[in-house]
């Protein structure tokens, strides 16, 4: 670092630490948290629109909390460097959206199994035509299958504190796979929120490329001898097994980040009112609507719970079921038309039957706390007299 | 004990230990069969094995055989007190982690591409891996689970592993010598005598003259491949 920083561990940098409060808009909280990451190199290709996030990071690391910028010349380009960065041992961050993340997807989907930490900002856009800036979070979909560790913030807090977080996980040996950090566009990016701030003079530890569970390129002589993507470059000498066991370490990896979210975030869920006969369950700035309709149900005294989900890899299934295990009925809200959040929930516990699917809205919508009322009144059998969901 | 990881073979496609429920041990416990242990019993458990089954071999890999880091040195010397210690005990080396072909040595080392086939071909009964970097170990460790009957033992400087039999986290070259004690004094326990002697000279590779080697030696793919002192590869993919 070119700023004389007092280097800290992420425990004391999350949960000791000092804090301020201030009014920022979500873009700025992510960028902010970079700004405290010791962060080696970004990289973006920062088209607009996606978000301001890879603007300000261009003003961090103008003013020296980040060592090297590389502006890409679009979104593969962005991805693929990032991988090859990361054979240097770096800290690596980059953020996208949308389109540009379906751009970057090819390269993305092969950074868990090259074994690259990185940080990946997804500000979620509209993808699917007709062409929109609008927020929807269908995107976070391409995601869960990729193999990266996902987190969803709710607001601006849940931004910096999960970026910040992201960059312990990502480079934990058991670990060592990308940590994906979803908020949704304009709702959480642009509005701005009240977010309790480090002092921007303590940064996170500098990465250790030796702490690793593959080589960099760089530590060892002769270098070449121990690359890390030999399924890549001698793919016909190689046994399908190793490519089998390859894909289950990748996944292993992915549920051995769980114990991180737990250690740094308190946990993948957060719950709400636990013994109520119906809930809310959310995740992303659908859990913040969700949150207030579940005090509309409170100031009701409806007997509706709140989960929020702040991990979608790994999928908290465990916890899940645990914390509906007596629930008659679970309603989930969510930005995008396919309710991927819903199937994952089914999925994972034995009653699915009690799984409301929506409210949903998308292509840029928002989210009414009386949608999601509205279910709440017709799962708790009492009659309504607005919307039909 | 009820043992979640055992000798294989576990068959053709084997189930990841984490997707069985293996979680690594927490700093200063062991791992044994799956289960979070005192390190003593995952050592005495480990020395047993390398004791008593056929052709205890030893898989260092590149984190000591290269000296890149300042406390290499000691721990590979630890090591080779360690092998020393081990009746009819092997050393084959993991010195990379590149698919060899046309095909492998399989008395010169091991890779985690096809590690089966140095086990398989050695009729190795029991292996300690160490220093080898964690995700190829854990590879390896698997692929050995699924198709041979090899007890396999990890000395990780890290985290340990869950898919070996034996798994002992956070090992530094004092944690060598202390699993060297160990298997001492379990030696002792089992009546078998044995003096100590440096495991035999890898018969597969040459006498290299390193004093000499030159980027040239290594032709076009200089900057690719590191070959061996006189070998020349004619064929690529």
């Amino acid at each position: 670092m070119s700023l004389n920083k007092t280097l800290v561990s992420m425990d004391y940098l999350l949960k000791e630490a000092p804090r301020e409060k201030h009014f920022i808009t979500g873009a700025q909280a992510m960028a902010e948290a970079v700004k405290r990451a010791s962060v080696d190199m970004a990289i973006a290709y920062p088209i607009t629109p996606q978000s301001e996030v890879m603007h300000l990071v261009g003003d961090i690391f103008a003013q020296g909390h980040i060592k090297e910028y590389y502006r890409a010349e679009e979104e593969l380009g962005t991805m693929s460097a990032i991988a090859g960065a990361a054979r240097a041992g770096v800290r690596l961050f980059t953020a996208t959206s949308g389109p540009g993340l379906l751009r970057g997807l090819e390269a993305i989907v092969s950074w868990p199994g090259h074994r690259v930490p990185c940080v990946l900002g997804v500000l979620t856009r509209v993808v699917n035509a007709p062409l929109s800036i609008q927020p929807d979070n269908i995107e976070m979909a391409y995601l869960l299958h990729s193999g990266v560790v996902l987190l969803h913030a709710e607001n601006q807090q849940d931004t910096f504190d999960m970026t910040l977080a992201a960059f312990a996980i990502t480079e934990k040996v058991d670990v060592y796979i990308p940590v994906a950090v979803a908020t949704e566009g304009f709702f959480v990016t642009h509005a701005k929120g009240y977010v309790d701030m480090t002092s921007e003079e303590l940064a996170f530890n500098e990465p250790d490329p030796y702490a690793a569970p593959v080589p960099a390129m760089d530590n060892e002589v002769p270098p070449a001898r121990i690359q890390r993507d030999a399924p890549v470059q001698k793919s016909n000498f190689m046994s399908y097994l190793i490519h089998s066991v390859w894909q289950q370490e990748i996944w292993d990896s992915n549920k051995r980040a769980m114990k991180y979210i737990y250690q740094y975030l308190g946990g993948p869920i957060e719950v709400q009112n636990p013994d109520a006969d119906v809930f809310v369950l959310a995740s992303g700035c659908a859990a913040a609507q969700a949150r207030e309709a579940h005090r509309y149900a409170q100031e009701e005294e409806l007997s509706v719970g709140f989960i929020k989900v702040r991990a979608i890899r790994p999928f908290p299934k465990e916890e899940i079921r645990a914390a509906l295990k007596n629930a008659k009925k679970v309603i989930i809200p969510e930005h995008n038309i396919i309710g991927w959040l819903a199937t994952e929930v089914k999925a994972a516990i034995p009653n699915s039957g009690i799984v409301v699917d929506g409210p949903r809205v998308y292509g840029g919508m928002t989210l009414p706390v009386e949608l999601i009322m509205e279910q709440v009144y017709m799962a708790l059998g009492m009659k309504s007299e607005t919307l039909q969901a | 004990m009820s043992k979640k990881i055992t000798v294989g073979p576990v068959g053709y496609m084997p189930q990841s230990a984490p997707s069985m429920g293996v979680e690594l041990s927490p700093e200063g416990k062991a791992l044994l069969y799956g289960n979070i242990v005192e390190e003593e019993e995952a050592m005495r458990d480990a020395a047993k094995a390398l004791l008593t089954m056929a052709n205890p071999t030893i898989f260092p890999g590149p984190q000591v055989l290269w000296d890149w880091k300042d406390d290499v040195a000691e721990k590979s010397a630890a090591i080779l007190d360690l092998a020393a210690e081990i009746p009819n005990c092997k050393i084959i080396p993991m010195p990379d982690y590149r698919p060899k072909y046309p095909k492998i040595d399989a008395e010169a080392e091991i890779n985690p591409n096809h590690p089966n086939l140095t086990i398989l071909h050695n009729k190795i009964k029991a292996a300690v891996f160490i220093g080898v970097h964690c995700h190829y170990a854990n590879l390896s460790l698997r692929m050995i689970r699924a198709g041979t009957d090899c007890y396999t033992i990890a000395m990780c400087a890290f985290m340990g592993h869950e898919e070996a039999m034996a798994s002992i986290r956070d090992v530094h070259a004092e944690d060598v010598l202390r699993f060297r004690d160990i298997l001492v004094q379990v030696r002792n326990e089992l009546g078998i005598e044995w003096t100590a002697k440096m495991p035999p000279e890898n018969p597969s590779l040459p006498k290299e003259d390193w004093g000499t080697l030159t980027p040239a030696d290594y032709g076009e793919y200089r900057s690719l491949l590191m070959s061996k002192k006189g070998e020349h590869i004619a064929d690529v993919e």
